[in-house]
Parts: structure tokens; sequence; C-alpha cells
């Protein structure tokens, strides 16, 4: 029985393990210095005598599952910092300078950390402005702690609509909502086989569960057929009673996935099982620029992506719109970002360096680093950057999501030299390649 | 008649999937058998099984399956390390101190692993191609891995009845102390059987990076598989964990069929306190 008891101990550790992703004791640590870059922000040397440095506080994974697409959000913030930094910082009209610095924790991709770390931020590290971690469910818990001492939090990476529900009146958020991230993707079905079957099949969490609570209804609306509705636990590494169950409905789409671990994974099952889907779209781990990794597995499969260097939004597009334009253009934010990291940008890249982009905006328009000052600039914004439209909700029902940002469909093809390239397919109008449907399988 | 599509699909590719399983517990209950220390390093050494295929495949171009002798002799080597280390010095004091040293050697492999090789996702783009029979589809590397399980516990069962140290092994299993009286150098054969249940584990892993992709953390839930199939085979019975293996891979082809597969976890572990309760000693092990 002694023995038994011990046993019991032994799976309670591993699975307290398994459940944590327990990696690493996490460090402080300012964010890392990176090389100047070229393209700064609009920012003009200031002719000051003061200089005053504002704290960002946010919290990364730089362990556990979101590792990836946080990795490059906290790059894209990064390097915006540098870049306002190194030219001298945000003039204010009364001569001070703004100048941004970091304070930064290992948030293991774990939300009851996230919770403890921006508490930290708040009381300890006295930061005046926070950013989101990445990812929706983490970025609720952290809108919880944020709100609770009234800081303003840009929300970077965090589509979920609902933390926005509660009432909230400092969460300003960047990515369009996850209810409507897939509209962009029905339209093209639509209209290119409107007869599809389409599968649903995503990760349980609080994101895709959101995107495809606003998916249903409007493929519905649309006619589609859907012929399967599936969730999957985030740690899913075998999807083959899943692809056996897509195959066994008889559909010819699939939309769904997660994030990037459970995402590659579902993409390569589906290409070893030769599943025949017409189109494949998956959520977040397209969209990066690791997914080609997964060889010819990664052809075809399409994402929904916040922001695309191919289709980057630009001064005339704002000037036709009537918009005003802030910030540096989408070429000279890739070029800056290529130097300093030697990749190429994706949508959570721009995101990061959007959400200082848009605390730098408030700021200016405020003429101030007073809080409520920057929120009530934050709640007036209506601008255009590379990234697209930034505007807020400001109704109480549902204040600080975004309502005009736009998102497009990209998928990877390969260009004439065999390389695996990433191109825009939708809206037809910014698209930069035809759509590969149905996808070619060998 | 779509469920028995369905059943008849997933079926073998979870029973595929259980010899794989079964390997790796086994790792585990031979070290339990013998010397009644639970390895809390297995999951991080499963990991390590698979950056050894990653390592060997991508970076050295050396086929997957060849690459298995290597990543053998190197999980038998770790495990007499981590014997010597971290387990000899308290292998006769209470159970929790030897369960504190491997979870601090587990500990110890992911803190490390994490610092030098991060928790991004790992891929080894390694295919065999698949078999098409009616609604089944039988991947290549699912098949072979299958296939090395079998040889592996064939292996394991000759060496443990047929072989002078195998049988040194059953006999320090069986009565330490008779084992020492009778001339056998215990101390070196609890290093061996540590250093074997490593191996499997590394092995299982190897196998493992095949088909799925995987970071420094995911040998955890094959780890939690390995103790629901210990309990099924029996502590301490490595042929029963086979069979554990077969059986909890069965079920993962089975349950997705009749409901969503996020049911699978839970009904697993509820198999697992189930035993627990009602036969402690696991399906094949001995009443006590």
């Amino acid at each position: 029985m002694k023995q038994f008891r011990l046993l019991i101990i032994a799976v309670l550790l591993i699975a307290s393990l398994v459940l944590g992703s327990c990696a690493q004791q996490p460090a402080a640590t300012q964010a890392p210095e990176q090389p100047a870059a070229t393209g700064a922000p609009q920012s003009e040397e200031p002719m000051t005598t003061n200089e005053v440095t504002l704290t960002i506080g946010f919290s990364s994974s730089n362990t556990g599952s979101m590792e990836v697409s946080s990795k490059r959000q906290v790059n894209g913030l990064t390097l915006w910092m540098d870049q306002v930094n190194g030219a001298g910082g945000v003039p204010l009209s009364d001569g001070t300078a703004v100048k941004f610095a970091a304070v930064t924790y290992d948030d293991e991709s774990n939300k009851e950390r996230v919770q403890e770390l921006y508490t930290r931020l708040i009381t300890e590290d006295n930061a005046d402005f926070m950013i989101s971690p990445y990812s929706s469910g983490l970025t609720a818990a952290a809108s919880v702690i944020a709100e609770q001492y009234g800081k303003v939090m840009i929300t970077a990476g965090a589509a979920e609509d609902d933390a926005y529900k509660t009432g909230n009146t400092s969460l300003f958020q960047l990515y369009t909502p996850g209810s409507l991230y897939l509209i962009s993707t029905v339209d093209m079905l639509k209209q290119l086989d409107p007869q599809a079957k389409v599968a649903v099949v995503n990760e349980n969490d609080k994101f895709s569960t959101s995107v495809m609570g606003g998916l249903k209804p409007y493929l519905s609306s649309e006619g589609f057929e859907i012929v399967l509705e599936e969730g999957y636990a985030s740690d899913t590494t075998d999807f083959g009673p899943i692809i056996n169950k897509i195959e066994a409905s008889g559909a010819t789409v699939l939309l769904g996935g997660g994030h990037y671990p459970d995402g590659s994974t579902f993409a390569r099952q589906l290409y070893e099982r030769q599943v025949g889907l017409k189109f494949i779209s998956l959520l977040v781990a397209p969209a990066d620029s690791k997914f080609p990794e997964l060889g010819d597995a990664a052809l075809g499969v399409a994402t929904s992506s916040q922001w695309e260097l191919k289709a980057t939004h630009t001064e005339q597009e704002a000037s036709g719109l009537g918009i005003e334009w802030f910030g540096p253009s989408g070429d000279d934010f890739a070029a800056a970002y290529e130097a300093a990291y030697g990749d190429s940008p994706t949508y959570h890249v721009a995101g990061g360096y959007a959400a200082g982009l848009v605390l730098q905006k408030a700021i200016i328009d405020a003429d101030s680093v007073d809080p409520e000052k920057v929120k009530a600039a934050l709640n007036a914004m209506n601008i255009f950057t590379f990234y697209g439209g930034i505007q807020f909700d400001t109704t109480p029902e549902s204040h600080g999501l975004q309502i005009s940002h736009k998102m497009v469909v990209a998928q990877w093809q390969k260009n004439a030299a065999g390389e695996f390239v990433r191109e825009v397919i939708w809206p037809s109008d910014v698209a930069t390649a035809n759509p590969l449907y149905p996808i070619q399988t060998p | 008649m779509q469920q028995i599509n369905l059943l008849l699909a997933s079926l073998p590719d979870g029973i595929l999937l259980g010899f794989v399983y079964g390997l790796a517990a086994m790792g585990l209950t031979l070290i339990w058998g013998v010397m009644n220390v639970i390895n809390l390093s297995h999951g991080p050494i499963i990991a390590l099984g698979m950056f050894g295929t990653y390592f060997l495949f991508i970076r050295a171009g050396i086929n997957p399956y060849l690459g298995l002798f290597l990543i053998a002799a190197l999980g038998l080597l770790l495990g007499i390390l981590i014997y010597v280390v971290a387990v000899h010095r308290v292998i006769n004091a209470p159970h929790l101190s030897s369960l504190l040293a491997t979870f601090s050697v587990n500990m110890i492999i992911i803190g490390l692993g994490t610092a030098i090789l991060t928790t991004s996702p790992y891929n080894v783009d390694f295919s065999l191609g698949s078999l098409k029979i009616g609604s089944t589809t039988l991947l290549g590397t699912r098949l072979v891995a299958a296939l090395v399980a079998i040889l592996y516990s064939a292996a394991l069962y000759l060496f443990l009845y047929r072989t002078r140290p195998g049988k040194y092994i059953r006999a320090v299993a069986n009565n330490r102390a008779a084992a020492e009286l009778m001339g056998i150098p215990s101390s070196r054969i609890l290093a061996l059987s540590f250093g074997l249940g490593t191996m499997l584990a590394a092995v299982s892993g190897a196998l493992i990076a095949t088909f799925f992709p995987f970071n420094i953390l995911s040998g955890g839930s094959y780890e939690l598989k390995s103790f629901v199939i210990s309990v099924l085979g029996g502590l301490g019975n490595p042929i029963g964990a086979l069979f554990g293996g077969l059986i909890l891979g069965t079920l993962e082809g089975i349950i997705p069929a009749f409901l969503e597969t996020t049911w699978v976890p839970v009904i697993e572990f509820a198999l697992f306190v189930l035993i627990l309760l009602i036969r402690p000693s696991g399906l094949f092990g001995a009443e006590e």
C-alpha cells in the first residue's frame, strides 16, 4: 500500500510538471538591446532639456507552448523601442523627451504566472504602461490585473472578444477580434467553391473557440454545410483519430487549428495521411516563417493573417480613406527588422511593433504621459499604420475592441525556384497570387 | 456504420502506437521492478531520445533507424551515469529520497534542455509513406516503430531470461541480499538495470520523433502514459508493460470513434485509478 501511495505521489508530481509546463525558474530581465535600426518611426530629434523614461511592463513566453509567436511579438516591440529611443524619444510640447525602458519576465506560457508577474510589474517594478502577453488566454489573465490597477494595456497578440465585454476601460486591442478572424476566408470560399463541405476542427482554448464561435454562424449564413465540429486539447500530438473523422465526414475543406505547436503537427499529419482536402486553413501556425520546415506538408496550407508584408498598408491607402497616417512604411519596418533579427517579419512581429507605435501616437496626441490623458487619446484614436487601421470601440459594452483593422488570407505556395513563399490570396484587390485550390497532393 | 468505419480506421493506429508506449513503459517498470525506484527522469530521457533522432537525422544525415543503435548505447550510458551520481547513494534510503533524487535529475535535464534547445517544437521530416486499406491508413513510420518495439521487447526478454547478466538482474530484483550472498555484484547490476531502463526510454523517444513533433517538455505526457501502462501491466513486470501499452493504444483507437478526442485522457486516468483500487498489482501482475 505504501508503494502505491508513492506511485500516486510520483504521478501527481509528473502531472504537475506536464500541466504547468514546468521549465526554468523565471528571471527578471531587461529586454535585450538590439542594434539600432533604420526607418525609425516619426520622432524628431527633440530640442529638450528634460528627459523622462517610461517603464513598459509585459511578460513574454520564453518557454512553453506560446514561445514561437510570443518571442516574435517581443522582437517587434523591442525594435520599436530601440528605434524611438535611438531617435531621441517622443517629444512633448513642453520640451520633454519621452523614452522607454522594458521590464519583462518569462511567463512560461502559464496563466497563473501571468497574474503573478503583472502584479509584480505594476506594484514592484512600477510599470507605467502595459503590453499584453501573447495569446488570448494569457492576455485574459493579465487584463484582470491591469484593469484592477487601472493601468493602460495595449493587447498586442490577443484576438478573443470576451475580455473586452466585461466592463474593462483600460484595454485596447490591436488584432482583428477572434469572431471575425475567418470571415475573409469564408468570403473567399464562397467565390471559389460554394458547395464546399466544411470540417471545423480547433484547439480547445479561448482564442480558437472564440474564432470558431464567429465562424460557424457565418458559414451557415453563407450556405455552407458544416459536416464536422471537433475540438482537441492544446497538447494533442496524435491527430490520427481526428483526421479519420475528417475523412469519414466527407469534408472537402478544413478550417481550424489553434497555435503553433498543434497547428504544425496537424498540418504534417494531414499531409502524411493524404486526406485529399481541397483547402486547409489553420490558425496562427502557417503565419510563422518556421512553417515550411514541415517540407511539402506546408504546401497549400492557408492562414488568416493580421498583416503580410506583401499586402502591407500604405500612406496612399490611408489618404484615400481620409484617415491620418502614422509611423514607418511596411518596407522600412521590414528592412529594419531584417537588419536587426535576420528574418522577415511575421504578423506577430508587426503586432508587437504596432503596439508600441499606438502607445507612441497616444502620448503624442495626449501631449502628456499622464495615464488618463493617454487613455483618452487612445479612445479618440483613428489612424492608419503599415499594420492597418487602428480604432477602438468606445461603447461600455465592448470597450477597447478593435473595430478598424482588417485581415488577409495567406497561403504557402512554391515559387518558380521551388522555394516556399507565403502569398496573399484574399482579398482579391491586394492578392499577390491566385489561391491554390484544390491543394495539389503528391 | 460510420462509427464502425471510424473504429476500423483508428484502431490499427492506436495499436501501433501502443507498442511504442509499451516500450517506454517497460523502461519505467524495469527500474521499479529491480530496485523499487520510481524514475521521475523518465520523461526528459524520452525527450532526449527524440532529440537524438533529430540531431542524428537532420544534422548528421543518419537514417533514424540506424541512429537507434547509437541512441540506445548513449541511453544506457546516461542511465548508468544517473544511477551512479544520483540514485546509488539513496538506494537504501526511504522511497521518497530516490523519488526526489530522480525528480532533481528531471529538473536538471529540463532546465538544461530549455536553455540549450528552447521549448520551440522540433520536427523530423522523415516519411516511409503510407498504406491505405479501405478506410484505414497505415503510416510506414508507425509500422516500423511497432516492429522495433517488438524486437526490443523480445531482446529484453531474451536478455533477462537467457543471459547471465539478465539472470543476475532477476536475482537482484527477487532478493538483493541473497543475490549478494551468492556473489552477484548488486551495485553493478543495479546500475546496469537503470541503464537498460533509460535505454528503453531513449529508444521509445527516438521512435516517437519519427512521427510527432516534440520539444524538451514532450516526454512528460509519455511518462504519464508510462505510469498508467505500468499499473495496467503490473508494476515491475516489463513484458506486462508491453501488453499494458497495447491496451492503452487500443483505447486511444476506440474512444475517438465514439467520443470527442478530449475524452481520451479522462478515460485513461479514470482507468488508472480504477485499476489501483481494484487490482493494485495490475492486470498482469501477481496477486499480493
